[in-house]
């Protein structure tokens, strides 16, 4: 397999043009953190490295965005947003490695999704280039717009099967001036859905909540941010329903995976009932798994409405499982057919998205 | 059988409006300039009739507009020539209220405040809040991405829709997203809102409710003029906090709203409105800091909004304003761009200086947490030259905007108002790339076909096959 390293979103586009002139397979690539999710890639004829694509083009910082290139990894970002006291708040798995145009293809938000949403939320613009050689631009460089079709949310979680991010525009938060998590302990599942449904029911805002499951009772781990007086009356607060202790951020170190699932909230302790292995699951329904029997766990999220992911290769298992059923019907050919005409000889990223794409 | 008896079996007789005369109230939306007489209206009551009027239009070729309260300001749901307008305001009903899951499930035609009102005695609500949201659908805001005031701090219409079943251009029903987040496949949930129904049309979305916060204030603030307001906000932003929603009026908006609803608003230059929520103890020691912010950029007077009434009325002012403006004015233009919020004082200016030199008055009412201005340029039609004047001046503020680098449109979408203004917004590949999802959807063109982009175009039917197109040869349409 030849590696290319673009230095620009022109010289991308033009290896894609000669790429799909020949026919030859691409694979893009960030900071190859990810490169196990999602189904082996059919073909792979050309690696394309956004290594160095790598910089920070604008912290436009009074208009709380910036414009980054997809090959700088999350970590020197959010270095370069810390100067003005701000970050885009995802804390996705390996920072320091895991690129901007990576992190937006897998769609990995982390916990802060609670209360600042998911990248799909956070991305404002993207510039892609396509198959057929286009560069396009799609969304701008303000936070509110409705011009156009919002093509920053399809290649959000796409995988790079239709297009490759060159950079990517977002919407930024002030890095909170006080922060502290607290952790409850409880006996058992029952007891955290409920515990877990009066947080949620409260009137508290905290940035995250997430449920460890595994060895040992149930544990639930908040995280509040903001004024010293605000954190302080809701962990107050917080207490009236539970006993707590105090912990330090490595509650929040992410968990490497085997796989995702997203439930709904109410159904997160039903879900992990009988679990052999460990759990993190986000107050949002999406969780990680290191787990055995993954497989009758499946079908199980999937009867429910949910979605089980594989992070890595797993003997007989597609990676994203039943889609007709949890992304339900008429969708799948859809997607094809978007498919179709963004990359119609099929050069990016081949048979790593759902249903073959 | 006729196209328009196939409808009426479908339908029933009360699902059907074909006279001249009554189809005439669906001539045109909330941009009433333009107007165009549907062949026929139709009101569908389920999804499987939206199914079936698009697999008849899909055989014959006939254009089709969904349509939901028609309160749209960029003409989305102006009716297309020949075509047929389809009325979802039937399809009315919450089909479920999930509280433990924070979701609810409605039907496209129930109104914004409505959803609000069913979980309110639960400590819920629904966050888009468009200043129409007593009357407008869900289904319309689904199609404009629609905003409203506390986007700034709890996002747009696209953040809060988790699931669409959508009917397609061609009759087949898709589900897009799901009660879960992070369906697996492509965002076809956030590609579809704000699509402006040339994707297809949703006949049933799942909500994202959120809990009701446990304290609420707002802060009035009268400066002398809207720079030092802008100032203002830069510094509560730069202080790292996001309230709730952030407006600005300067002294015309504030005079018109005062004349509407006597909303007791300060008679001032520039007239901020902060709200902030949370927690009690937080929303407390916020609210000083906001009013210390204020006073230190020359706020005359900073007032609290001290009780739920005051606050309500406060908001009316505020929310009332475009239409307030009919007070002070004869006719008016309500405008909808975005800047970079920092760009603020050299836009306002600007806008000032164009106004004066054509002897026009330009009245603003912002968003300003988030740079969305609502310009309203008035004018008097009965003047000779004076309504062209003011359509030029509107579409002016529009190219500075995108000077400035920001856009055409915030929340009011691109509609048929602003379709000319695309190309430069975009560069042609850009174009030609959203092109290639609107044919991946609806390779005949039927859904609202001559809406948001500048010129027809036609998709290939099957992508790499040239075959012209009638109106490709007769010059008409470009092929993609």
């Amino acid at each position: 397999m030849r590696i290319v390293e673009p230095q620009s979103g022109e010289e991308a586009a033009e290896i894609l043009r000669c790429a799909n002139e020949d026919g030859a397979a691409v694979i893009p690539r960030g900071g190859g953190t990810k490169s196990d999710w999602g189904n082996p890639p059919a073909r792979t004829d050309v690696m394309l490295s956004t290594a160095r694509l790598n910089r920070v083009i604008e912290h436009a910082w009074a208009d709380l965005t910036v414009t980054v290139e997809a090959g700088c990894t999350i970590a020197e970002l959010q270095r370069t947003l810390a100067q003005h006291g701000q970050r885009l708040a995802v804390d996705p798995l390996w920072p320091e490695k895991a690129t901007v145009g990576g992190v937006l293809s897998a769609n990995d938000t982390g916990v802060l999704r609670l209360r600042y949403g998911g990248l799909r939320d956070l991305v404002i613009g993207v510039t892609l280039a396509l198959a057929d050689g286009t560069l396009a631009q799609s969304g701008g460089k303000v936070v509110k717009n409705v011009a156009g079709y919002d093509l920053s949310k399809l290649v959000t979680g796409a995988f790079g099967t239709l297009g490759v991010i060159i950079s990517a525009t977002f919407r930024l938060h002030p890095l909170p001036k006080y922060t502290q998590t607290v952790t409850a302990t409880v006996p058992d599942l029952g007891a955290m859905q409920i515990l877990l449904g009066k947080i949620l029911d409260a009137q508290l805002v905290p940035a995250a909540v997430q449920v460890r499951v595994g060895a040992g009772a149930p544990q639930i781990d908040v995280l509040f941010e903001g004024t010293e007086e605000g954190i302080n009356f809701q962990i107050d607060r917080l207490r009236g329903m539970t006993p707590l202790v105090e912990s330090d951020d490595e509650v929040w170190a992410r968990l490497d995976a085997g796989a995702k699932i997203s439930v709904l909230p109410a159904k997160i302790g039903e879900t992990l009932e009988g679990l052999e292995g460990y759990a993190v699951v986000e107050a949002t329904g999406i969780g990680w798994l290191q787990a055995g029997r993954l497989a009758e766990l499946r079908e199980k999220i999937e009867r429910a409405g949910g979605s089980l992911v594989m992070m890595r290769p797993f003997p007989g298992m597609d990676a994203w499982g039943n889609t007709a059923q949890s992304n339900g019907g008429g969708a799948l050919a859809l997607m094809r057919s978007i498919k179709q005409h963004f990359d119609p000889r099929g050069i990016l990223n081949p048979g790593v998205f759902v249903g073959g794409i | 059988m006729s196209f328009l008896d196939e409808l009426r079996n479908i339908l029933g007789p009360d699902g059907l409006i074909s006279t001249s005369e009554e189809v005439r109230t669906y001539e045109c939306d909330g941009l009433t300039n333009f107007r165009v007489k549907p062949v026929a209206v139709v009101l569908p009551t389920s999804t499987e009739q939206v199914q079936g009027v698009l697999r008849i239009c899909h055989r014959e070729r006939i254009p089709f507009v969904a349509r939901g309260s028609g309160t749209g300001l960029s003409g989305g749901a102006l009716p297309v020539s020949g075509g047929i307008v389809i009325s979802l305001a039937k399809m009315n009903h919450i089909l479920e209220v999930d509280l433990p899951n924070q979701r609810v499930v409605v039907e496209p035609g129930v109104i914004n405040l409505n959803v609000t009102g069913r979980v309110a005695p639960d400590g819920y609500f629904y966050a888009p809040d468009p200043s129409s949201q007593s009357v407008c659908s869900i289904g319309g805001n689904v199609a404009e991405n629609a905003g409203g005031a506390h986007c700034l701090k709890y996002g747009f219409t696209t953040t809060h829709v988790l699931g669409i079943d959508v009917v397609l251009p061609d009759g087949t029903l898709a589900h897009f997203g799901s009660k879960t987040l992070d369906a697996p496949g492509y965002d076809l949930a956030g590609v579809f809102v704000g699509s402006e129904g040339t994707l297809g049309i949703a006949t049933k979305v799942t909500l994202r409710i959120v809990k009701r916060p446990e304290c609420v204030q707002t802060l009035l603030a009268a400066f002398d003029t809207t720079n030092q307001a802008g100032a203002a906000v830069s510094d509560i932003i730069a202080a790292g906090m996001l309230p709730a929603a952030i407006e600005m009026m300067d002294n015309l908006a504030i005079q018109a709203a005062e004349a509407a609803v006597h909303a007791n608003y300060p008679n001032c230059g520039g007239l901020l409105l902060v709200e902030l929520d949370g927690p009690v103890a937080e929303v407390d020691t916020l609210i000083a800091q906001v009013s210390a912010i204020c006073r230190e950029n020359g706020a005359g007077e900073v007032r609290v909004a001290q009780t739920e009434e005051e606050r309500a009325v406060v908001w009316k002012g505020r929310k009332a304003a475009f239409a307030a403006v009919g007070r002070i004015s004869p006719n008016y233009i309500v405008q909808d761009g975005v800047i970079p919020r920092t760009a603020l004082p050299k836009i306002l200016n600007e806008m000032e200086r164009l106004a004066s030199e054509r002897g026009l008055r330009v009245a603003n009412v912002f968003h300003a947490g988030d740079g969305n201005l609502h310009p309203l340029v008035l004018y008097d039609r009965r003047i000779e030259g004076q309504e062209h004047a003011a359509e030029r001046l509107a579409e002016r503020i529009l190219e500075l905007c995108i000077e400035m680098g920001g856009s055409i449109t915030g929340e009011h979408g691109v509609g048929e108002e602003k379709k000319h203004m695309m190309g430069k917004m975009f560069a042609e590949p850009d174009l030609a790339t959203m092109q290639k999802l609107r044919c991946a959807f609806d390779p005949l063109s039927l859904a609202n076909p001559t809406k948001v982009f500048p010129r027809p175009r036609l998709c290939g039917e099957t992508p790499g096959e040239y075959k012209p197109h009638p109106l490709e040869t007769a010059g008409v349409a470009e092929r993609f």
